[in-house]
C-alpha cells in the first residue's frame, strides 16, 4: 500500500529507523548504556535509597512475571499476561502515586500492582480461574483488572470526577490533593472509550493521566496499525498535554508521571503521558511473536533493558555492592516459593457460589435457581457436598 | 396533612428526581442536555438550576462516555442517574453497561457495588424518526447484574425513580415516553408505595389475564374497558419490574382465569413475552385454558412514523389475541 503523502509525515518518518529510539522528542534521564543525562524539564534528583528500591522493585516485578509464566507451562495458570521489559514503565509510574491516589489498570499492570501493596498471589487468581480479582479495591486504591480493553479509562475519567466533586483537588495540601492514573495500551488507544475518556477529562479537566505504555505490539498489529503519528501528539488534538517518556528508564518515566499526577491533583487537568516501551515477550501465554516479528527487533530492544542499564549505573557510581544483590536474590527466590506454593494453594471456588454476588441481595428468582440446582446435586445417591 | 396534587408522568419523574437529589447528596444526574435544557423532555427541568453543575452535569456526546464515567463515579461514592436520550442511542453504551455495569458486583465479589439508575426513555408513538421508538428491554432483563423497571404512570414515576436510586444494584430504568405529558394523576406524596420490584393488579377480571407494562399498560387497560362491554371480564396486571420479575401474582392471576396475553410493543421474538410464556407454563400448566399468547412489535426494524400506529400493538390486536384465547 503507498502511503498517500502531502499532509504531514509519512510512516517512515514517524515509525522509521530514527524514530525506533523513541525520535527526539523522548524524554530520558539514564540512557540504555547506563549513563545519567540532564533534562530541562523533568529533571530529577534521585537518593542512592531511591535508586536501588526501583532496582530492587523491577528486579522483583520481573520475578513474579518469570514465575507466573513457569505456572502456566505447568498448568497451574490458564493464562497469563507478561510484562517482561515493561518493568520501568510501571515502577516508574507506581512510585510516582500517592496513598491517596488511584489507579485504573489493565490486566497487565503487576508492576503497578505490587507497588500499590497488592500480594502478587492475588494477582493469580484472575489467571488461574479461581477469581475474577481478589483484592478489595478500596484497600489500596487499585482498582481490578480490566479485560475489555480501553473500558478503564472512562472509569478513571469518572473516578477523577468524583474526586472533583469531593473537593480533594487543588487545595494546596499535599496530603488531600488526589489524582487517578488510568493504565492503557497502543492497542487500546484506538478504542472509542479511550477517546472518550480523553474527550471527558478535557471537557471537565479532571485530574487524570492517561499513562499509556506503548509496547508497539497489540498482539500481532504493529503499532503501525494503530496510530499515524506519535500517540503522545494525539494530546494536543484533545486539549492537553501529551509527553513521551523512555518507558525502558525508571528515573525518567517516574520524573514524568510525578510531574503530570502533580499537575493533576494541582487542578490543573489530565496528561497523557505515553511510556515508550517493549513487548519482550508474547501478548500472553497463549501468544507466538515469531509468527509476525522479526527477531532483530527483539535483539534491539534487549540492549535497552530497563534492570540492566540501572544496574550499570548502580555498579559503576559504587551504589551497590555484592552483598546488595545477594540480598535481592535471596528476596527474589523468596517470592518465587511463595507464588509457586501459593498458587497451587488456591482453592476452587465452591460451585455454589456462582449465584452470590450477582447482586447486592440476591433475588427470589436467582435464590429459586441455586435451589433448584441444590436439590438437583442432593438428588444423586450420596451426595456428600 | 396530605397535600395532593394532579402531576403527568413527566413532572412525577421530576419530583422525583429533585427529592431523591434533596435526600442525598450523593446523587448526581448526567446525561446530554439534561442541564438548562432541562433534558429534550425537560425531565430535569430545574435541577442544575437549584443543584448546580456539579451535580447536573451536561455531558460530551457520548453514551459510552456518559455510563463509564458514571462507573468511575459510582466506584467514588457517588449514585449518578445516566439520562440516555433516547432508546435507540443506548447501544454506544451497551458494552459499558453489559460488561462493566452489570458484572462489577460479581467481579469484585460484593466489595465494588454499582448504585446506578440508568434512566431510557423507550418505545414509540411519538412520530419520531428512526432509532427514537425502540423498546429495548429484553437485551438488558437477558443480562445478569442487571435489574429492569419500567413506569407506567405519574404517581409510579414518581415514587419508582426514587427507590431505584436508592437501590444498591444498576437499574434500568424505562419510560414510556409516549406518556410523558399525556395523563395527569393525583399525586399523594404522603402515601406509601409500593415495593419497586412488585407487579400490581391495576385491573381485576376473571375471564384472561393481560400482562403489560410502560406504555401498553394503558393500552391493555382500554381493551379491556371494551371487552367489558361485550361481557368480558379482563384482568390487567401492571408488571412495573421486568428483572427480576415478580411472578407470584401474576401465577395467581392466571391460575384463576386459565388465559393470559401478554402485550408489549418490543419485538415478539424473544421478547420478555417469551420468558414470561414460559414461567407461566411451567407453573400453571394444568390451569392453562389456552397457550400464553403474545401482542408485539412485529419482528421488523421500528417502521417510518407514519405506519407505527399500525405497527404497534393496539386496542384491536390485543381484543383479537383475547379472541383466540378464549376461542381455543
Amino acid at each position: 500500500m503507498s502511503d498517500p503523502g502531502g499532509f504531514g509525515p509519512d510512516l517512515v518518518e514517524v515509525f522509521g529507523p530514527s524514530q525506533q529510539d523513541g525520535g527526539p522528542e523522548l524524554v530520558q534521564l539514564l540512557t540504555p548504556e547506563g549513563e545519567r543525562v540532564h533534562h530541562d524539564e523533568f529533571d530529577h534528583d534521585f537518593s542512592a535509597e531511591e535508586l536501588r528500591g526501583f532496582h530492587r522493585d523491577m528486579v522483583l516485578t520481573r520475578r513474579i512475571d518469570t514465575e507466573a509464566t513457569a505456572l502456566q507451562r505447568h498448568g497451574e495458570l490458564g493464562i497469563w499476561a507478561q510484562l517482561l521489559g515493561q518493568e520501568a514503565a510501571q515502577i516508574g509510574a507506581g512510585r510516582a502515586l500517592r496513598p491517596q491516589d488511584y489507579v485504573f489498570p489493565t490486566y497487565r499492570e503487576h508492576g503497578v500492582a505490587y507497588c500499590r501493596g497488592i500480594d502478587p498471589l492475588d494477582l493469580l487468581g484472575l489467571f488461574r480461574g479461581v477469581d475474577q480479582g481478589a483484592w478489595d479495591p478500596k484497600d489500596n486504591n487499585f482498582g481490578l483488572y480490566t479485560i475489555v480493553i480501553g473500558a478503564q479509562v472512562l472509569h478513571a475519567t469518572g473516578y477523577a470526577m468524583g474526586m472533583q466533586r469531593d473537593g480533594v483537588v487543588g487545595t494546596g495540601d499535599p496530603d488531600r490533593d488526589a489524582a487517578v492514573i488510568a493504565h492503557f495500551g497502543d492497542g487500546a488507544s484506538s478504542q472509542g472509550d479511550v477517546n472518550e475518556g480523553f474527550i471527558f477529562a478535557a471537557s471537565y479537566n479532571a485530574p487524570v493521566v492517561f499513562f499509556c505504555q506503548n509496547n508497539q505490539w497489540a498482539i500481532s498489529e504493529p503499532i503501525e496499525r494503530q496510530t499515524r503519528i506519535p500517540l503522545y501528539q494525539r494530546a494536543l488534538g484533545f486539549g492537553f498535554p501529551g509527553v513521551r517518556v523512555d518507558g525502558n528508564d525508571v528515573l525518567a518515566t517516574y520524573a514524568v508521571t510525578q510531574a503530570a499526577l502533580q499537575r493533576a491533583r494541582d487542578g490543573q487537568g489530565p496528561t497523557l503521558v505515553e511510556a515508550y516501551t517493549y513487548r519482550m515477550g508474547a501478548h500472553t501465554t497463549t501468544d507466538d511473536p515469531t509468527r509476525y516479528r522479526m527477531s532483530d527487533d527483539l535483539e534491539h530492544w534487549k540492549l535497552k533493558d530497563p534492570i540492566a542499564r540501572l544496574e550499570v549505573y548502580m555498579r559503576r557510581n559504587g551504589l551497590v555492592d555484592d552483598q546488595y544483590f545477594a540480598d535481592l536474590k535471596a528476596e527474589a527466590d523468596e517470592l518465587g516459593h511463595h507464588l509457586r506454593e501459593g498458587c497451587k494453594a488456591l482453592p476452587d471456588p465452591q460451585p455454589m457460589s456462582v449465584f452470590d454476588h450477582v447482586y447486592t441481595e440476591m433475588t427470589d428468582e436467582l435464590a429459586a435457581q441455586r435451589d433448584g440446582y441444590r436439590a438437583y446435586l442432593d438428588s444423586f445417591e450420596g451426595a456428600g457436598h | 396533612m396530605s397535600t395532593t396534587q394532579k402531576i403527568t408522568l413527566a413532572k412525577g419523574l421530576n419530583m422525583g428526581l429533585r427529592k431523591a437529589m434533596e435526600d442525598d447528596p450523593k446523587v448526581l444526574v448526567m446525561g446530554e442536555d439534561v442541564g438548562k435544557l432541562g433534558g429534550v423532555f425537560r425531565i430535569t427541568d430545574g435541577l442544575q438550576k437549584d443543584f448546580g453543575e456539579d451535580r447536573v452535569i451536561d455531558s460530551p456526546l457520548a453514551e459510552s462516555g456518559i455510563v463509564g464515567t458514571a462507573v468511575g463515579m459510582a466506584l467514588r461514592g457517588y449514585r449518578p442517574v445516566v439520562e440516555i436520550q433516547f432508546d435507540g442511542f443506548v447501544y454506544p453504551a451497551y458494552d459499558q453497561i453489559v460488561c462493566q455495569v452489570a458484572k462489577m458486583t460479581f467481579r469484585s465479589q460484593g466489595k465494588a457495588k454499582m448504585p446506578m439508575v440508568i434512566r431510557i426513555p423507550f418505545g414509540g408513538g411519538i412520530g419520531a424518526v428512526e432509532h427514537h421508538s425502540e423498546s429495548p428491554e429484553a437485551q438488558f432483563a437477558h443480562t445478569p447484574g442487571l435489574k429492569v423497571v419500567a413506569c407506567s404512570n405519574p404517581i409510579d414515576g414518581y415514587w419508582m425513580i426514587q427507590q431505584a436510586i436508592a437501590h444498591d444494584d444498576p437499574v434500568i430504568f424505562l419510560e414510556p415516553k409516549r406518556q410523558y405529558h399525556a395523563d395527569k394523576a393525583e399525586l399523594d406524596e404522603s402515601a406509601t408505595p409500593d415495593p419497586l420490584f412488585a407487579s400490581r393488579t391495576v385491573r381485576a377480571g376473571s375471564d384472561a389475564t393481560l400482562l403489560a407494562y410502560g406504555p401498553t399498560v394503558k393500552t391493555a387497560l382500554k381493551a379491556a374497558e371494551a371487552a367489558a362491554t361485550e361481557g368480558k371480564n379482563l384482568e390487567v396486571i401492571d408488571l412495573r419490574t421486568l428483572s427480576p420479575l415478580d411472578m407470584a401474582p401474576v401465577f395467581e392471576s392466571v391460575r384463576r382465569t386459565g388465559r393470559a396475553v401478554v402485550v408489549h410493543e418490543a419485538h415478539v421474538n424473544l421478547g420478555m413475552g417469551a420468558e414470561l410464556s414460559a414461567r407461566i407454563t411451567e407453573e400453571c400448566f394444568y390451569s392453562l385454558e389456552a397457550p400464553v399468547l403474545r401482542v408485539g412489535g412485529f419482528d421488523t426494524p421500528y417502521p417510518p412514523s407514519r405506519i407505527e400506529e399500525e405497527w404497534l400493538p393496539d386496542l384491536d390486536r390485543v381484543l383479537d389475541a383475547v379472541d383466540r384465547s378464549m376461542e381455543f
